[in-house]
């Protein structure tokens, strides 16, 4: 049983209820991702599996066997930083930093969800594709918390990403 | 110059390559040991019997510790040495520290914690405000009262006069970074402790007192926090002894980092209030008498809940005059976690009481509410100048700085388009709010009021910077390293910003009462002069001249009309034997304070802001939004506009947060209901408000602080207070009845308000 994690393989760990965000954390020290609330409920250990998010507090390594996982250190290009990271450094989208990972995940993840058409909560029609909107933007970051409250910051660095190439 | 400039964060892309460490990301030793409390389950009473056999026997377990097992000092208090770190027969919250688990694993030492059997003889537990007023259950021998003037009779002489109560709810940090400590034992006996703490010299000092060991033999290093807004103040303290402890009687490094309803249930929370008011006033609607009880729910230890009740009565004015005044602080003790400093450290809980007040009053007058505050303001027509307390306010910048944020957000014509707009909506309501604050600088306990800081320059110039202040997101490292830069006159890219070490500056005050940059700003600068004037007297001397004709600018060092690179300057002052090394050291000037009369000059000054908040209310649900905000904040000549654009943001919405969804429920038994995210609800990015535009009041502080900036970490959490507001002035447009909101304002509170102003 093997999983993928930035392009590198690894092999799942034997005790089958050890969740992916502790198998990154604690066997690979691959610490990027956070643990906020181990519960699934701030969005500080979002991850992608295979281009899709998951909080990998609440995944289990061993369900990902054969699977893509991408973390925060796999998204840049070398020294080059993603450009959703550039944005977060460029827009303030921060301040103590803990739950950027998560968020620089979930914008990431977002991106695709919106090009393919999938509805959020304040999508108005769910019989065409939901228009970008901040709005669209807000609530679909919502499940990524942040307590020092610098949600401008990210809510622009996303707006940035997600709108840019369209433009 | 690097001071002013709007840089990013100093640690931006270690963040957003996941590569900023904290301490649960610092790689350990593999026989690292993880530790866990065992925790009481009832309010008050005493441990009987207590078997931990199940524990001993669990898989991976490696130790259990109890009272008895700790080699010194059984004690976590940051005041009052009232706090034990572990039970000793009488247990006083649900949630308190029994015992401590080894294990090999976070896992196995939380699994295990809950095996213990502990019988409890159960006594009856004193949980709301009014059980511990009935029992007089408090802290200090009786209430705390300031006075001015001649409250009672000036009461008799109002042409009116009102009263009321407001509840106000407590607020969990809710850190995104839970509470977390690394114990490393050293040769001899010494420990290095990690800790994600406000005050590394408390951990110091308290983990010295545990293992019995002078403060010498331990350090305490800090490099980031995953944010802390006064919950790391003192609540790392039993992490880091638990810690400190175990890896001394292990001999092995121990770590523990609360699992996040652990971290709800064990540590402290903002004190929560009631203030009961009653106001006289004159014919035109100014206060002329103003009788306030404050009771403050300060849990089951003292904590630092004096200086915040005291701080809670030194904003009871905000920014009002009030001639005759009496203001009582009641500090009540309860069978629940012991409240602890939360940003703003009792001044929002006395600021939201005033505003109250100064709501209530418009609102029987039929005034707008800014017209009420206005001549209620310090120095408006016919009033005074001085506090409750004493302090001459003396750059009463509030008028100007609210004339400006009038006429940028447009408040008279939307505040005239929402009354129209009401006129034609009966089932949503909109309403707005103009907020003032003025909030006093420096820790109300003088002696704090000190910084330390260390710098280096090595050989090939480049700049190692070191000070007592810790970083939790705030930008302090940043802040610093600019007044650092400017002073060598280097880019920020020049000084090596590092960890916060007891071992490089010792006795250092918390991170807190939002005086990092005041305090370490300053002592780096002085350290970084004495440096300065070294290499500038030695150059001057090799070129025959004075020291003043030495410049550092633009990486350059010019002496009269010759300039050469820094890195050669310093170079040469290496060559000629100069220390290129020193420390430096602060303390606000002009501040006295006795805290038992209430006089003083508490405050070095006083920082200034304003908001408008636009809310919508719909009056069948409760439901609720916030539209539009507008912000002008006084950051002084600020070190850096970006980051301290990031703080006002912050802080308004968490004060906001505070006052609106932020709900801690505990049951009648005392256990708090609310201890995860799952029921405890902080504001996200869906809950910005649509419009948000927040600006700095561009104006020199007029005390000498650093560069002349004023600090920025509490005062714009309450900013926040506009939203409250706003959401009572939705509700008064429902009926004729004062809606008398209490905080924080859930939908549920909404929805009871909006009955009770239509009867």
């Amino acid at each position: 049983m093997t999983i993928e994690i930035n392009n590198q393989p690894y092999d799942l760990p034997d005790d089958a209820r050890i969740s992916l965000l502790d198998f990154m954390r604690e066997r690979l020290e691959l610490f990027g991702s956070k643990k906020g609330c181990n519960q699934g409920a701030c969005g500080a250990c979002t991850v992608l599996v295979d281009g899709e998010r998951i909080l990998s507090c609440l995944a289990l390594a061993a369900q990902y066997d054969g699977r893509s996982v991408t973390t925060i250190e796999g998204v840049a290009n070398g020294d080059e930083l993603h450009p959703l990271q550039a944005l977060f450094v460029e827009n303030e989208g921060m301040q103590c930093g803990y739950c950027t990972p998560g968020q620089i995940m979930s914008g990431i993840a977002l991106k695709s969800e919106l090009e393919r058409g999938a509805p959020s909560n304040v999508s108005a029609d769910l019989t065409v594709a939901p228009r970008m909107s901040r709005d669209e933007i807000k609530e679909r970051l919502s499940g990524n918390l942040c307590r020092c409250g610098a949600h401008n910051g990210i809510i622009d660095a996303v707006a940035a990403y997600v709108g840019g190439e369209e433009q | 110059m690097t001071v002013a400039k709007p840089l990013p964060h100093d640690a931006a892309t270690l963040h957003v390559t996941g590569a900023a460490r904290y301490v649960d990301d610092i790689p350990t030793p593999a026989d690292t040991l993880h530790l866990a409390f065992g925790q009481s389950t009832i309010a008050h009473g005493t441990v009987t019997a207590m078997d931990l056999s199940a524990i001993r026997a669990a898989p991976d377990v490696v130790a259990v510790l109890i009272a008895e097992d700790l080699p010194g000092a059984n004690d976590v208090s940051p005041s009052a040495h009232d706090e034990p770190l572990l039970a000793t027969g009488e247990v006083h919250y649900v949630g308190q520290p029994l015992f401590i688990v080894i294990a090999r694993s976070h896992l196995a030492a939380r699994r295990a914690a809950r095996m213990g059997k502990i019988v409890y003889d159960e006594r009856a537990a004193i949980l709301s405000l009014d059980d511990a007023l009935a029992a007089n259950n408090r802290f200090e021998d009786g209430p705390r009262i300031y006075r001015r003037g001649d409250p009672d009779h000036a009461m008799g002489l109002a042409a009116q006069t009102l009263g009321g109560a407001i509840e106000i709810g407590g607020q969990e940090h809710f850190y995104l970074e839970g509470q977390s400590a690394l114990a490393l034992p050293q040769e001899g006996g010494d420990m290095v402790v990690h800790s994600s703490s406000q005050h590394p010299t408390e951990i110091q000092h308290k983990v010295a007192e545990a293992l019995n060991i002078p403060m010498h033999a331990v350090r305490v290093e800090v490099r980031r926090m995953g944010g802390g807004f006064g919950g790391k103040e003192s609540q790392g303290n039993a992490l880091a002894v638990a810690c400190a402890v175990a890896a001394q009687k292990t001999g092995r490094p121990c770590k523990m980092r609360y699992d996040r309803d652990d971290d709800f249930m064990i540590t402290g929370k903002r004190h929560d209030f009631r203030i009961t008011y009653r106001a006289g006033l004159d014919d035109q609607g100014r206060i002329i008498a103003l009788d306030l009880t404050q009771l403050c729910r300060c849990g089951w230890a003292q904590d630092l809940s004096l200086p915040v009740a005291d701080r809670a009565m030194l904003h009871a004015d905000n920014a009002y005059w009030l001639p005759n005044v009496r203001i009582t602080s009641h500090r009540l003790k309860t069978n629940t976690q012991s409240a602890t400093a939360f940003r703003g450290f009792g001044g929002p809980q006395g600021m939201v009481g005033i505003e109250r007040v100064l709501d209530h009053i418009a609102h029987q007058l039929g005034q707008d509410p800014l017209e009420t505050r206005r001549q209620n303001f310090y120095g408006a027509t016919g009033n005074g100048l001085t506090t409750p307390y004493g302090m001459e306010v003396r750059d009463f910048i509030l008028p100007d700085l609210i004339d400006r944020l009038v006429e940028t957000s447009d408040y008279t014509a939307r505040r005239a388009q929402i009354a129209d707009w009401n006129a034609d909506h009966p089932v949503l309501k909109k309403g707005i709010a103009l907020t003032p604050v003025k909030f006093g600088i420096s820790f109300t306990l003088t002696h704090l009021n000190q910084a330390g800081a260390l710098v280096h320059i090595y050989q090939d110039g480049s700049v190692h910077l070191n000070h007592g202040g810790t970083e939790m997101g705030q930008g302090l490292f940043q802040k610093v390293a600019q007044v650092a830069a400017d002073r060598f006159g280097l880019e920020t890219s020049a000084i090596k910003i590092t960890a916060t070490d007891t071992g490089k500056v010792p006795n250092t005050s918390a991170t807190a009462a939002s005086s990092g940059s005041d305090l370490n700003g300053m002592a780096v600068k002085v350290a970084c002069d004495t440096i300065r004037d070294r290499i500038a007297a030695h150059l001057a001397e090799l070129h025959q001249t004075t020291p003043d004709q030495v410049q550092f600018a633009d990486a350059q060092v010019i002496i009269g009309d010759h300039a050469i690179p820094w890195a050669e300057a310093v170079q040469t002052a290496y060559m000629a034997r100069i220390s290129l090394s020193a420390t430096g050291f602060y303390k606000t000037p002009d501040i006295v304070w006795d805290r038992i009369k209430g006089q003083g000059r508490p405050f070095y000054y006083f920082a200034y802001g304003a908001a408008v908040t636009e809310v919508v209310i719909d009056t069948l649900t409760g439901e609720n939004r916030i539209l539009r905000t507008d912000i002008l904040h006084d950051a002084g000549a600020s070190l850096n506009p970006a980051l301290d654009i990031g703080q006002v943001e912050g802080g308004y919405v968490q004060g906001a947060g505070w006052l609106t969804m932020e709900e801690l429920v505990w049951d009648d038994k005392g256990a708090l209901k609310t201890h995860a995210p799952s029921t405890y609800k902080i504001p996200a990015c869906s809950d910005q408000p649509e419009i948000f535009n927040v600006a700095l009041w561009d104006q020199a502080n007029r005390e000498e602080t650093i560069y002349r900036s004023k600090a920025v970490g509490e005062p714009p959490l309450m900013l926040g207070i506009s939203a409250f507001l706003a959401l009572s002035d939705a509700i008064a447009a429902c009926g004729p009845g004062y809606p008398a909101l209490d905080a924080p304002a859930t939908p549920e509170r909404i929805l009871d308000a909006v009955n009770r102003v239509r009867l």
